[in-house]
């Protein structure tokens, strides 16, 4: 059963405190920032932190994600450095333009991999897209590696480079749906942007349910009171589970019975719809035994 | 120096001396002292410093942020860019 991947929650790399507890959250994913988050002057003791962290035993538990400085910074390397060595499952690439911007970041991960004696191929890589190229090219991004894990839309660079500004939405529309288009015709993940305004809950829960409908897997999120909110969005309801059980039950007696149609209540039952019924029960067992 | 003052974390700063020296004060020293001596002389160790004077002000960090911070304190010190990950 797959772990669901609904929530990855920002962490400063520079904040000690929140580094030494955030792991009592419990969101799917954690992710250490080394980039927007932390200042100029702190970049090379975040990268230890950071680093350090990665090897506490809490963390070894549970998923996690460090967001590299692009590599055409004096910080990116150094930080990739710290983050594979470190034991990161996942390095996440800020603003990628283009699929050679992750065929870059590979080609150093191997690099890296391969002079500390870790696995060659256990590093996964998430492309964050921040600009209008990122979002022409996510098929060529999702694509472009087998390494590739997932893609994230960022927003507020996005929609600068849009020359718009964040509001009820639309402004993501077409981003949304083409990174979410590229994810899954490559069979990898998708996360939607950060909500900002951490004190207002109804128009967070309003964009989590429209990006639950949409497709996304999860979303990143920059404050830990998002996680409970989120989760209980994306269980099921108990309604969906108990049909998506007589869905299943129907598809396997058809199975033992040798049937080729599935019908339930006299209905045939696409094999869609049993896939579908599947995802739902899986989300809810998997939901149930995560945190929340 | 490198670090900072607020809970969980640490204060460490480093200054010229001919021989090797560390002050620590901590908020937690009755309980974990002898634990925190022991983290900041294994890292200075394993970095090979053999002079300076390390005042660490510590507010309750663990070992792994004690580590970090001496060890960027020390690559700052040293005016050191490039960073042998074997030593830490």
């Amino acid at each position: 059963m797959k772990k669901p991947r609904r929530s990855m929650l920002f962490i400063p790399g520079s904040n000690a405190a929140m580094l030494s507890t955030a792991f009592v959250y419990r969101p799917d994913s954690i992710m250490f920032d080394l980039e927007d988050a932390v200042s100029l002057r702190a970049k090379d003791s975040a990268r230890m932190l950071v680093y350090h962290a990665l090897q506490l035993p809490m963390y070894r538990e549970m998923e996690t994600v460090v967001r590299i400085n692009p590599l055409d910074t004096p910080f990116g390397h150094k930080d990739l450095e710290a983050a594979v060595r470190g034991g990161a499952e996942i390095i996440r690439l800020p603003k990628t333009d283009c699929a050679e911007d992750v065929l870059r970041l590979e080609r150093e991960v191997e690099g890296i991999e391969k002079e500390c004696g870790r696995k060659a191929g256990s590093t996964r890589l998430m492309a964050a897209i921040e600009s209008a190229s990122g979002v022409v090219n996510a098929l060529s991004i999702a694509t472009s590696t087998p390494r590739m894990d997932s893609i994230a839309l960022a927003g507020f660079d996005y929609v600068v480079d849009m020359q718009t500004q964040r509001g009820d939405g639309m402004e993501l529309f077409y981003a949304r749906c083409a990174v979410l288009h590229a994810a899954r015709a490559a069979k990898i993940d998708a996360f939607d942007v950060v909500f900002s305004d951490v004190n207002d809950d109804e128009g967070f829960l309003k964009e989590v349910n429209l990006i639950k409908r949409l497709g996304f897997n999860g979303k990143s999120l920059i404050n830990p009171r998002q996680i409970e909110l989120l989760h209980q969005a994306y269980m099921p309801s108990e309604e969906e589970v108990a049909k998506a059980k007589r869905i299943v039950e129907a598809a396997l007696e058809a199975e033992r019975a040798g049937h080729g149609v599935v019908s339930l209540n006299g209905k045939m039952v696409d094999a869609p719809v049993v896939l579908s019924a599947r995802r739902i029960l899986d989300l809810a067992r998997s939901s149930r035994a995560s945190a929340y | 120096m490198c670090g900072t003052l607020e809970s969980n974390d640490l204060l460490v700063k480093v200054e010229p001396r001919n021989e090797l020296e560390v002050v620590i004060s901590s908020v937690v020293m009755r309980q974990f002292g002898v634990r925190i001596r022991q983290v900041v002389d294994e890292t200075l160790q394993r970095m090979e410093v053999t002079h300076g004077l390390f005042v660490i002000e510590d507010k309750g960090a663990l070992d792994c942020t004690i580590q970090a911070r001496v060890q960027t304190a020390v690559m700052r010190a040293s005016e050191c860019e490039e960073l042998d990950w074997s030593v830490l």
